[in-house]
């Protein structure tokens, strides 16, 4: 009825792209765990470095990882514009304020998603910039398809010409940038191991609330599908995921 | 008497709306624990008009529960402690002898204070009249029941029905938002065959003037149902939402 611009700027249409952003950013998180796992294989890295590089090179990943990015953008943005406004409707304080009735999670969201966006800054630096313009080593693997073995050497930047993945004389040999060394060496840092666990933590207390909350908002609300919203906001998004992610740093420090 | 009780009282005291307010300690003692919170405040008037002293104002009307004056933050928590209570129905034998008790006014900037504890509650008046009404002809007196309703339907229209625009949502509420109480509204017209004509027009008008006023928007932390002294719940939330999106993106005014 009213333009769009008039639309987001209500406080219900900031809500819903507080909303859209987060559960878009709720199903990558799916995706990037998903594909991590590739990390727990033993194979000194082949898996995660294939799919490293299919990730950065193929097209679609590469339009939706800049949505994404945009995402984590807008995201952090409206928080601060809707935080600064709901600021402004309680000039002055309680002198006491009891939480009855809510969880701490919710009303401490700013707080959880900016330890959330420290951490997705120092990861991208560590590893996404890393990856595409640091120093990242070179590995070569030779796996020979009859008998299944693998044999991996490190090669310097001057025997690596790009990306290549082609069988020759039933030996299938793969070159690539070696994010898998990167990682497994940079999470031999206590004091990185334990930042990424500590925000880990914070993802799973900033989901706890945000998940429900974003159906919510959305008016998706029924007594048929809210337990089961409720369930998959606990148990896959901040317990299950939130682990998942935690247990890489760890395998990798304890490895 | 035996059995009375003795309180310190810190209540907030600002001349008017544009003063400074600030906290006076009162200790009374004599107090019956039968007393409502308000007639506990009645009493310690009393002393205060007997020693020639300005004595506390705070709004109260019909002390029965249902009228929505008696707004006063009590301890941190809007009504005070007891759950589906307002501070008229609340009793002294909630607390103890020798407790203090902090009494505040509501604390947004939709609600300016006017004396003391005594806040103007008009913007949410000013909600109601942007949209929280059906149009109808006045004609003879319709048949009773002429128009079926389900139960189901009426049950949750009349429950959305009783609240009694007191406030206390929004003085629970970390971000000082009103959607419960513009929820409420919204959702008893909204379930109704009599309110579809302006079902849409009224979630935009409502909305903006919401944010007209400078409520802050909604987080979902549901404190302001944990609060609510008619138990409102914040399934009305997400049915303006709905009501809201529709009209914004599915509606057109011109059709």
């Amino acid at each position: 009825m009213s333009n769009f611009s008039s639309t987001f700027s209500s406080t219900l249409g900031r809500k819903l792209i507080m909303c859209l952003t987060g559960l878009f950013l709720c199903s990558f998180l799916i995706v990037h765990l998903m594909g991590n796992l590739a990390l727990f294989k033993n194979d000194e890295g082949l898996a995660f470095n294939q799919y490293a590089h299919f990730m950065t090179h193929f097209t679609p990943i590469k339009v939706v990882s800049y949505l994404l990015y945009s995402s984590i953008i807008v995201h952090s943005v409206f928080a601060l514009i809707i935080t600064i406004q709901n600021k402004k409707a309680r000039p002055v304080a309680y002198a006491q304020k009891s939480g009855n009735g809510s969880i701490w999670s919710s009303r401490n969201m700013g707080i959880l998603g900016t330890i959330l966006l420290l951490f997705i800054v120092s990861h991208m630096s560590n590893f996404w910039y890393e990856y595409h313009w640091g120093e990242t080593p070179y590995v070569k693997y030779e796996t020979n398809l009859n008998t299944g073995k693998t044999v991996t050497t490190e090669i310097a930047a001057t025997d690596y010409t790009g990306y290549v993945n082609y069988v020759n004389n039933g030996i299938e040999i793969t070159k690539s940038k070696n994010l898998y060394k990167e990682v497994a060496t940079e999470f031999k840092e206590w004091y990185l191991v334990l930042f990424y666990v500590l925000a880990m933590l914070a993802m799973s207390f900033h989901l706890v609330h945000g998940f429900q909350s974003a159906f919510q908002t959305l008016g998706w609300d029924h007594s048929k599908y809210k337990p089961l919203i409720n369930f998959i906001g606990i148990w896959v998004f901040s317990i299950l995921i939130p682990l998942g992610f935690a247990a890489m740093p760890l395998y990798f420090f304890f490895k | 008497m035996s059995g009375n009780m003795n309180l310190t009282l810190k209540v907030w005291r600002q001349k008017n709306s544009k003063a400074t307010g600030k906290f006076v300690t009162y200790k009374t003692d004599d107090i019956s624990p039968d007393m409502s919170f308000l007639e506990m405040l009645d009493v310690v008037n009393e002393g205060l008009v007997k020693k020639q002293e300005e004595p506390i104002q705070f709004d109260h009307d019909c002390r029965e529960g249902i009228c929505g004056s008696c707004a006063l933050m009590i301890n941190g928590q809007p009504h005070g402690p007891k759950k589906a209570t307002t501070t008229c129905q609340l009793h002294m034998r909630s607390f103890n002898t020798g407790d203090t008790i902090v009494i505040e006014p509501w604390r947004s900037v939709a609600f300016p204070v006017v004396k003391d504890l005594a806040v103007d509650r008009s913007s949410l008046d000013r909600i109601q009249h942007a949209g929280g009404y059906v149009s109808v002809g006045t004609g003879g007196v319709p048949d009773a029941n002429e128009i079926a309703i389900p139960k189901t339907i009426a049950d949750e229209a009349f429950n959305s029905a009783t609240c009694i625009q007191c406030g206390a949502c929004v003085a629970a509420c970390k971000n000082a938002s009103a959607m419960l109480f513009v929820s409420a509204k919204v959702s008893q017209y909204a379930l109704l065959p009599q309110g579809q004509t302006e079902r849409y027009e009224r979630a935009i008008a409502m909305v903006n003037q919401m944010d007209t006023e400078g409520f802050g928007g909604c987080t979902n932390t549901y404190q302001c149902e944990a609060e609510c002294p008619k138990e409102i719940k914040v399934t009305n939330i997400a049915r303006m939402n709905r009501e809201y999106f529709n009209a914004e993106f599915l509606k057109d005014k011109k059709a």
